[in-house]
C-alpha cells in the first residue's frame, strides 16, 4: 500500500490546516439578525412592521417625554415653561402634578404630619411577610429584612417623625434582623400579631382593644387547656365560645374601661382620610390574608363528600363568580343596612375588604380545587392507609402539594384582586387611579392634566403586579422538588 | 367455605354521633344546615324589620313605571316614556351588545397575539410580550379611562371636518370619522327595502336580515350533507370527490344573490352642519369601553393561546409529518384539536370576566345594565334592595348561560375517554 503511494502521491500534508474562522456571514451580528429578524419574507414584514410601530411610539412621544417638566405650580404655567423654553405649539409633560400632589396619590387624605405611620406599617407588614414568603432562604429573608428596615427608618425620617416612635421602629425592625439570625422561626409570632399592631398603626386611637382582643384570646386558649384533657372536642367548642363571647360583650368597654385608668392612645385617624396607595394596599393586603383561608375552606367544602356541605359551598362560589365585583361593593355601601339589625352602621373600608375578600375567596376556591383534582389518587389513599384523619391528612399530605400545584392560579387571583382596588372608587373611595385623579382635576391649577396621573399611578400598579408575578415564578421553582 | 358472620350489632350510644363515621357526617350536616337557617332566618328578619323602619316594601311593581330618561341610541326603540322594565332591558342588550363585539375582537386579537409571541422573530416577539405584561398587569379601569381620555381630549370636534381645507380627515377612504363626541361609522343602506317584521313590543326585525340568517343557516346544513355524501362516497370507492368548490359556492352564491336582489351597500357619513349624518354615529362611551375591554381581555386571551400551543408536544407534529400529512392538515387534524383542548376552559372564564367586567361602562356613561337598571332606574325609585338584587340575578342569568353554552362547545372538542 505505502509502497503504491510512494509513487502515486506527490504530496501528503504532515500538519494539520489551522481552523479558519467562519465566513462573516455566519457569525457576530450578522448571522444573527439574519437568522432572527430577516429569515424570510413573513419575518422580514413583521420586523418592518415592528420597527414601525416603534418608530410610530417614539416619534408621537419622545418629545412630550424630553419637553418634561418638573417644577410649576399649575397646568398653565406647565404649558407656558413648555412654549418659553421649546418654542410655541411644542408639547410637554406636566410632572410638577406629581411633584405638588405625590402625597395625596400615595396617602389619600392621611394627615401630614402622621405619614410616617403608614410606612411603619408597610415597614413591618415586609418584616411579618419575610419569614412567611421567603421560608426556605436564610440569604433572601435576611436581605429583605435589612432592605426594609433601611428604606424604612430612612423614609420615617424623611416624613419627620418624632424621634419616639423613629426609636420605636429601630427597637422592632432591629430586633427582627437579630431574631431572624438567632431563632427565625419566633418572627412567625411577629408575623401572627402584625394584623393588630398594623391596624393600630393604620387607624390609631387607643392601643386597648388590641391588647383586651389578645387577651380574650388567651383566656380562650386557657379554657381549651384545662378542659383538654376531659374531652379534645369539648376543649374545643370551650374555647372558640369563651373568645367569640369575650369578644362580643367584654372587648369594648373593657378597652374603655383600661383607657380611662392609663391612657394609651394615639391620634386617630377616620377611614375616610384614607385614599390613594394606601387605600389600595389596605384593601389589598387584608382581602390578599383573608381571602386564601377563606377560598382553601371552600374548595375543601366544595369536594366534600356532605351533600349538604357540597351544596352550599357550589351555590356560594357560583353566585359570586357570576356577578360583576361592582354589584357586590353596591351591596356593601347601599344593601348592608338593610340586612344587619337597624341602627348598626360599620366602617366603609372594613365593608369593601369583607366583599372583595368573599368575591377574591370564590376565585380561590375554584383555582384550589383545581389543584386538588390535579393530585394523584394514590396521595388520598396514601393519607387514609396512614390512618390519618381528615384534617390531618389535608394538613399534612393533601393541601401542601394541593397548594403547590395551584400557585401560579393562585398569585394571578391576588394580582386580579389588587388591580380591582380600583373599583372602590364607585362606592365613594378615593381609589389612586379615579378618586384621587379626579380631586387633582378639580382644583382649577390641574383642571384638564390627563396623562401624567395615568403614567404615575400605571407605573405603580405595573411594578406591584409584575414582582408579584415575577415572586410566583421564584416560588414554583423553589418548590419543585423532582428534576432539579 | 368460611363463615363470615356479620359484626354484632353494637347497640347505639350517643357518643357514635360525634366518634362514628357513619353517624358523624350526618351530625355535622344538621348542624350546619341549623346554623345556616339561623344566619338566613337572622337575614330576612332584619330585612322585614329594616324594611318597616324605612316605610318601604319589597316590590317590583316600579317596573312597570315611567322611566322619564333618555338613554342615547338604544338597540331597540325606546323613549322616556317607556316603562323602567323597558330601560332594563335596553341595559341589557346594550351589556350583551358590548359583551359579544369584546369577546369577538378580543378573540381576534388575542390568537394573533400569541402566535406571534411565539414566533421566531425576535423583534416582534419582544413588542407582544410588552403588550401582554403591560395589560395584564394594569387595572382594567386605567385603560378604560386611558382610551376614554384620548377620545375626549386629543380627537377633534365633529366641525373640525369642516370647510375647504379642514383641520381633520377622515380615516379609512373616507368612511369612519373619529370625533371627541363619537364616532361616525357608515351603515348598510337598501335600494329595495323589504319592510320589517314587528314582533310587538316595538321591535322590528328587517325581512333582509331574516333572510340573510335562513341563508346562511340553511347553508350550514347543505355543506354538512355536501361533506357528509363525499364521505359516504369515499367510504364506498375509495376516491374522495373534490367538494370545495361547492361548498364555496353553497357559502356565497345565495349571499350575493340576495346583496344583489336588495342592493345593499355602505352608507358613508357625511357632515350635514355641525355634526356627522347618514352613517351611524356611535358613542365614544362604547367605543373607548369595547377597545379596552378588547386590549385588556386579548393579553390575557393571547397567554391563553400560547400556552395552549405549547402544551402539544413537538413529538405530535413530527409524528404526524413521518404520517405524511400536509403541513395544513398536521394543524387542522392533529395540533389544533389537541391545543383546543387546553385553550377551551380558560378561554370560557374570560368570555366571562369580559361580561362582568363590562359593568365597567360606569367610568364611561355607557348605558348598560348597571347604568340603567343600577344606576338612574336605582336613583329614581330609591328601590335599591329590589333593583340590586333583579341586577345581579340578570347578571348570574348571563353568565349561566355563556358558561353552559361554552360547556357544551367543550365537551365536543374534548379528549374522549373510554
Amino acid at each position: 500500500m505505502s509502497e503504491l503511494h510512494a509513487q502515486t502521491v506527490s504530496f501528503v500534508r504532515e500538519t494539520m490546516i489551522p481552523p479558519a474562522p467562519p465566513p462573516t456571514r455566519q457569525t457576530g451580528a450578522l448571522r444573527w439578525l439574519r437568522e432572527n429578524l430577516f429569515s424570510g419574507p413573513v419575518n422580514t414584514i413583521l420586523t418592518l412592521l415592528g420597527l414601525a410601530i416603534i418608530w410610530f411610539l417614539v416619534s408621537h412621544f419622545w418629545d412630550w417625554f424630553a419637553h418634561s417638566v418638573w417644577n410649576a405650580a399649575s397646568l398653565a404655567e406647565c404649558r407656558q415653561i413648555i412654549a418659553e423654553t421649546w418654542g410655541e405649539g411644542a408639547r410637554g409633560a406636566c410632572w410638577a402634578v406629581i411633584r405638588e400632589r405625590w402625597n395625596q396619590y400615595l396617602f389619600g387624605f392621611y394627615p401630614m404630619e402622621l405619614y410616617f405611620r403608614p410606612v411603619m406599617a408597610f415597614g413591618f407588614l415586609m418584616v411579618a411577610l419575610a419569614p412567611v414568603l421567603f421560608s426556605e432562604s436564610l440569604q433572601i429573608r435576611r436581605i429583605v429584612l435589612i432592605v426594609s428596615a433601611v428604606l424604612t427608618l430612612v423614609l420615617m425620617a424623611m416624613l419627620g417623625s418624632p424621634m419616639v416612635w423613629l426609636a420605636f421602629a429601630a427597637v422592632v425592625m432591629i430586633g427582627a434582623v437579630v431574631i431572624a439570625e438567632r431563632h427565625a422561626p419566633w418572627l412567625l409570632i411577629f408575623s401572627v400579631l402584625y394584623p393588630l399592631l398594623g391596624i393600630w398603626l393604620l387607624w390609631g386611637g387607643s392601643l386597648w382593644p388590641q391588647i383586651m382582643v389578645l387577651a380574650s384570646i388567651g383566656l380562650g386558649w386557657l379554657a381549651w387547656k384545662l378542659l383538654v384533657r376531659v374531652s379534645p372536642l369539648l376543649a374545643m367548642v370551650a374555647g372558640v365560645l369563651v373568645t367569640l363571647i369575650l369578644w362580643l360583650v367584654a372587648v369594648g368597654p373593657a378597652a374603655e374601661d383600661a383607657q380611662r385608668l392609663i391612657p394609651l392612645a394615639i391620634t386617630a385617624v377616620d377611614s375616610d382620610q384614607f385614599g390613594g396607595f394606601l387605600l389600595s394596599i389596605t384593601i389589598g393586603v387584608a382581602g390578599i390574608a383573608l381571602s386564601l383561608p377563606l377560598g382553601i375552606i371552600l374548595a375543601l367544602a366544595r369536594r366534600s363528600d356532605m351533600f349538604l356541605v357540597h351544596t352550599l359551598a357550589v351555590t356560594f362560589i357560583e353566585f359570586i363568580r357570576g356577578v360583576p365585583l361592582i354589584t357586590l361593593l353596591f351591596v356593601a355601601s347601599l344593601l348592608l343596612n338593610y340586612f344587619l339589625p337597624p341602627g348598626t352602621n360599620f366602617d366603609i373600608i372594613l365593608r369593601v375588604i369583607i366583599m372583595v375578600t368573599i368575591f377574591a375567596a370564590a376565585y380561590m376556591a375554584e383555582v384550589i380545587r383545581g389543584g386538588l383534582a390535579a393530585l394523584p389518587r394514590g396521595q388520598y389513599e396514601a393519607a387514609d392507609a396512614l390512618g390519618l384523619d381528615y384534617w390531618k391528612a389535608q394538613r399534612l399530605i393533601i393541601l401542601p402539594q394541593a397548594l403547590k400545584i395551584s400557585i401560579p392560579g393562585i398569585v394571578s387571583t391576588f394580582i386580579g384582586m389588587f388591580k380591582d382596588t380600583t373599583l372602590v372608587v364607585f362606592v365613594g373611595l378615593f381609589d389612586p387611579l379615579k378618586g384621587v385623579s379626579d380631586f387633582v382635576r378639580a382644583n382649577f391649577a390641574w383642571k384638564g392634566v390627563y396623562w401624567e396621573p395615568f403614567i404615575f399611578v400605571g407605573a405603580i400598579f405595573f411594578i406591584i403586579c409584575f414582582s408579584m408575578s415575577r415572586y410566583s415564578m421564584f416560588l414554583e421553582r423553589r418548590l419543585r422538588r423532582e428534576h432539579r | 367455605m368460611a363463615d363470615i358472620s356479620a359484626p354484632a350489632a353494637t347497640p347505639f350510644r350517643l357518643s357514635m354521633l360525634l366518634y362514628d363515621r357513619r353517624y358523624r357526617s350526618m351530625t355535622i350536616q344538621v348542624f350546619v344546615f341549623i346554623l345556616v337557617m339561623a344566619f338566613a332566618w337572622w337575614l330576612v328578619g332584619n330585612t322585614i324589620q329594616n324594611l318597616r323602619v324605612m316605610g318601604k316594601d319589597f316590590d317590583f311593581g316600579f317596573l312597570g313605571q315611567r322611566a322619564g330618561y333618555d338613554i342615547p341610541s338604544p338597540p331597540i326603540p325606546y323613549t322616556s316614556d317607556d316603562t323602567h322594565l323597558r330601560a332594563t332591558i335596553v341595559g341589557l342588550l346594550n351589556t350583551v351588545i358590548v359583551s359579544v363585539l369584546g369577546c369577538i375582537a378580543a378573540t381576534v386579537l388575542g390568537i394573533t397575539v400569541g402566535v406571534a409571541r411565539l414566533s421566531n422573530n425576535w423583534l416582534f416577539a419582544r413588542l407582544m410580550t410588552i403588550y401582554v405584561e403591560m395589560f395584564r398587569n394594569i387595572p382594567l379601569l386605567l385603560w378604560i379611562l386611558i382610551v376614554y381620555a384620548i377620545f375626549t381630549e386629543v380627537l377633534p370636534p365633529p366641525n373640525a371636518y369642516r370647510g375647504e381645507d379642514p383641520a381633520a380627515s377622515m380615516i379609512l377612504f373616507d368612511n369612519v370619522a373619529l370625533t371627541n363626541r363619537y364616532t361616525a361609522i357608515p351603515t348598510l343602506g337598501m335600494t329595495n327595502n323589504p319592510g320589517d317584521l314587528d314582533l310587538g313590543y316595538r321591535i322590528l326585525i328587517n325581512w333582509a336580515v331574516i333572510a340573510f340568517a335562513v341563508v346562511l343557516i340553511g347553508g350550514w346544513f347543505l355543506r354538512k350533507a355536501v361533506l357528509a355524501n363525499a364521505q359516504k362516497v369515499q367510504d364506498a370507492t375509495g376516491d374522495r370527490p373534490v367538494t370545495w368548490w361547492k361548498n364555496l359556492a353553497i357559502m356565497t352564491v345565495p349571499s350575493l344573490l340576495l346583496i344583489w336582489y336588495f342592493g345593499l351597500h355602505l352608507v358613508p357619513p357625511e357632515l350635514k352642519g355641525f355634526n356627522f349624518a347618514g352613517g351611524l354615529n356611535v358613542q365614544n362611551g362604547f367605543v373607548a369601553l369595547w377597545l379596552a375591554l378588547t386590549l385588556y381581555t386579548g393579553a390575557f386571551i393571547a397567554e391563553i393561546v400560547r400556552a395552549g400551543i405549547l402544551a402539544v408536544s413537538k413529538g405530535q407534529s413530527e409524528a404526524a409529518f413521518a404520517l405524511g400529512l400536509k403541513p395544513n392538515w398536521t394543524m387542522n387534524l392533529v395540533i389544533l384539536p389537541q391545543a383546543l383542548r387546553v385553550i377551551i376552559p380558560p378561554l370560557i372564564s374570560q368570555y366571562l370576566n369580559l361580561t362582568k367586567n363590562s359593568s365597567l361602562a360606569i367610568a364611561v356613561g355607557y348605558m348598560d345594565l348597571r347604568g340603567t337598571l343600577g344606576g338612574t332606574t336605582l336613583n329614581q325609585t330609591g328601590r335599591e334592595l329590589e333593583a340590586i338584587v333583579l341586577m345581579m340575578l340578570i347578571y348570574l342569568a348571563l353568565s349561566l348561560i355563556i358558561s353552559g353554552a361554552m360547556n357544551v362547545y367543550n365537551n365536543r372538542v374534548k379528549l374522549k375517554e373510554r
